[in-house]
């Protein structure tokens, strides 16, 4: 309590951009920043080295760097075949979450009908089953209907949204009804206001969702390594898995090359998505 | 837009009629309203129906069945549910998801609460963006690629970390092949991914409190640690809360890491819960089993969102 009167002083100080005081802060920052981002140097660097040293465990350097590493990744696997299979399956997925979860999303916030809360109750609720209990039923369904070990056991079951319909609801929420209303009283069927008014307004809500669903999509392995079972089927996750595994044939250069390729588009998209990346994860968690 | 504006200026031509129409067209339109939120519901409550609601009832009902695809199911009443107490293997993956979650949630908040004031306080903007992106970053990368990066760098033999250690002196340490040691990495590899969307919670529970709350208190003396103890961790509470729900739902679900780096061994130290509905599903075609363990889990994670809502309405505190 006698520090009251030092206590005020404080704030002109605090300007002074180097002080002792901050050692002990700066030292967390450079311990956290190397711990975070260190594994992620050395597989660039290791899969920039040539094959035959990556496997001496030696020190991280950056000299006698190549992209050898790459070019034989896509010679020993079929890596053309993983990144076309994680598009292919990736793009579907997520154009298409963001196609429904905009339709139903937009009726839950804007159209009236008896049942409608109970209605998205229920699928707010199924938000809270994980994806490891439903998958058995899932796989019985995919192979009745003659889908299994193909991409689309991958792609049908995983365009549903709950959690796309919801973020959409609340993203129409917020828009403001006046505008919907001003274009039925000119005589604008609904669809119309839909699609003139309220749907190129929507792509704020839209990119959250679908930058959601090309993350977990992209990264998914649980749902490949249940549905698949021939190689051609696999996504880059399980293919990369499956390689390692087998050691015998690929090297770990290679095989982090094959890391590094499949880590790329998920750069890419952190680096211009990481504001609607950040929202949709956060607003997620506040259902 | 521009349409609408058209046909604003045309509309006065209808006015006569007007009234006598607008009843009319009132009900015309609620129908085509109605009309249209089926189409557009339809994707979504078919999908989610045929996908998500289906499974859930057959999982339950396969729950009390013995079925193994290749035979058509017996009925087994709770005999599942019986052998989830007393199978050893299912036992071990209890005891262990338990302890994942345990760890994982208190060393995720922790570390993610301590990075979150780091980043709050006072420091350029430049850093404190970049932190929040290299803390952020590791989120969006694949479990299975982590899973593979790390198995790599902690390898016993020529693993990056051994080769340095072996350098300062240290015998080979055996990270993955000895039972405790294999529970620590993949929880610490666990948290390493995770704990940057934990990290996000804090900061915006953080962003959230009032300053003059903290000039206040200043004032009246409290700086430091004092400060966090008595102003930041209650006003934070509610972010808490929310931050441990997710941490523990999603740790309960352990599997790429476990499943890629040590296959659940040593032993059985790395088994978890989902790990055993995979096996006993898709290994022994034990598809009852696998479903019991499934609703299990699921009541599980339903129990804790409750106490979530129950906790947020009691003890939490809202300014």
């Amino acid at each position: 309590m006698a520090t009251i009167t030092t206590a005020a002083p404080t704030p002109p100080k605090n300007r002074r951009p180097l002080r002792w005081a901050n050692a002990p802060k700066a030292f967390v920052i450079v311990i956290a920043l190397v711990l975070c981002l260190g594994p992620m140097l050395w597989t660039v660097l290791t899969a920039m080295r040539p094959a035959s040293e990556a496997l001496g465990g030696s020190p991280i350097s950056f000299s006698n760097l190549s992209f050898g590493s790459f070019g034989q990744a896509f010679q020993q696997i079929d890596m053309w075949l993983l990144i076309l299979n994680s598009v292919l399956v990736t793009g579907l997925v997520t154009v298409c979450q963001m196609l429904t979860a905009g339709l139903s999303g937009y009726v839950f916030a804007r159209i009236p009908f008896r049942g409608r809360g109970a209605l998205f109750s229920v699928i707010l609720a199924t938000m809270m089953v994980p994806m490891q209990v439903t998958i058995i039923p899932i796989f019985m369904i995919i192979r009745g209907m003659q889908l299994s070990d193909t991409l689309w056991a991958l792609i049908i079951p995983a365009i549903p949204t709950a959690f796309g319909t919801f973020m959409m609801r609340q993203y129409f929420m917020t828009l403001p009804p006046e505008l919907g209303e001003a274009a039925a009283i000119d005589g604008a069927s609904p669809w119309r206001t839909f699609r003139s008014i309220y749907a190129p307004l929507a792509t704020p809500g839209l990119a959250i969702v679908g930058i959601l669903a090309f993350n977990s999509t992209w990264n998914d392995f649980f749902r490949p390594l249940i549905m698949e079972m021939s190689s051609k089927n696999y996504t880059l996750p399980l293919g990369l898995v499956s390689l390692q595994g087998n050691m015998g044939s690929g090297s770990v250069a290679v095989v982090l090359a094959g890391v590094v390729i499949s880590v790329i588009p998920a750069v890419l998209v952190f680096v211009f998505g990481q504001r609607a990346l950040r929202e949709g994860l956060t607003t997620g968690s506040f259902r | 837009m521009t349409d609408l504006t058209a046909t604003r200026t045309a509309s006065p031509t209808r006015a006569p009629s007007r009234k006598d129409r607008s009843e009319d067209d009132a009900i015309t339109l609620r129908r085509r309203e109605k009309r249209l939120a089926a189409i557009f519901l339809a994707p979504t409550v078919i999908g989610l129906g045929l996908f998500v609601v289906i499974p859930i009832i057959a999982s339950v009902v396969l729950a009390f069945f013995r079925w193994d695809v290749i035979s058509s199911p017996k009925w087994a009443g709770l005999d599942n549910f019986n052998s989830l107490f007393t199978d050893p293997t299912l036992r071990s993956a209890f005891v262990n998801t338990i302890f994942f979650v345990v760890a994982t949630v208190i060393l995720q908040l922790s570390v993610a609460l301590g990075l979150a004031v780091l980043v709050q306080s006072r420091m350029p903007r430049w850093l404190q963006s970049t932190l929040r992106s290299v803390f952020f970053f590791p989120i969006i990368l694949s479990a299975a690629s982590v899973s593979i990066i790390m198995s790599y760098l902690f390898n016993q033999q020529f693993g990056l970390v051994n080769t340095y250690l072996h350098d300062l002196g240290f015998g080979s340490i055996p990270w993955f092949t000895n039972g405790f040691s294999a529970q620590v990495m993949i929880i610490l590899i666990y948290v390493w991914q995770n704990f940057g969307f934990t990290f996000l919670l804090f900061l915006g529970g953080l962003a959230g409190i009032p300053r003059d709350v903290y000039e206040a208190s200043a004032i009246d003396g409290a700086k430091g640690w004092r400060q966090f103890v008595h102003i930041t961790l209650p006003l934070l509470s509610p972010t808490t809360l929310v931050a441990s729900v997710m941490a523990i739902i999603s740790a309960l679900q352990i599997f790429d890491q476990p499943y890629v780096i040590t296959q659940g061994g040593p032993g059985n130290s790395t088994e978890t819960v989902v790990m055993v509905i995979y096996q006993d599903a898709f290994g022994q075609l034990q598809f009852g089993t696998a479903s019991a363990i499934g609703v299990l889990l699921t009541i599980v994670i339903m129990l804790v969102t409750a106490l979530q809502f129950r906790l947020s309405r009691r003890f939490v505190y809202y300014s």
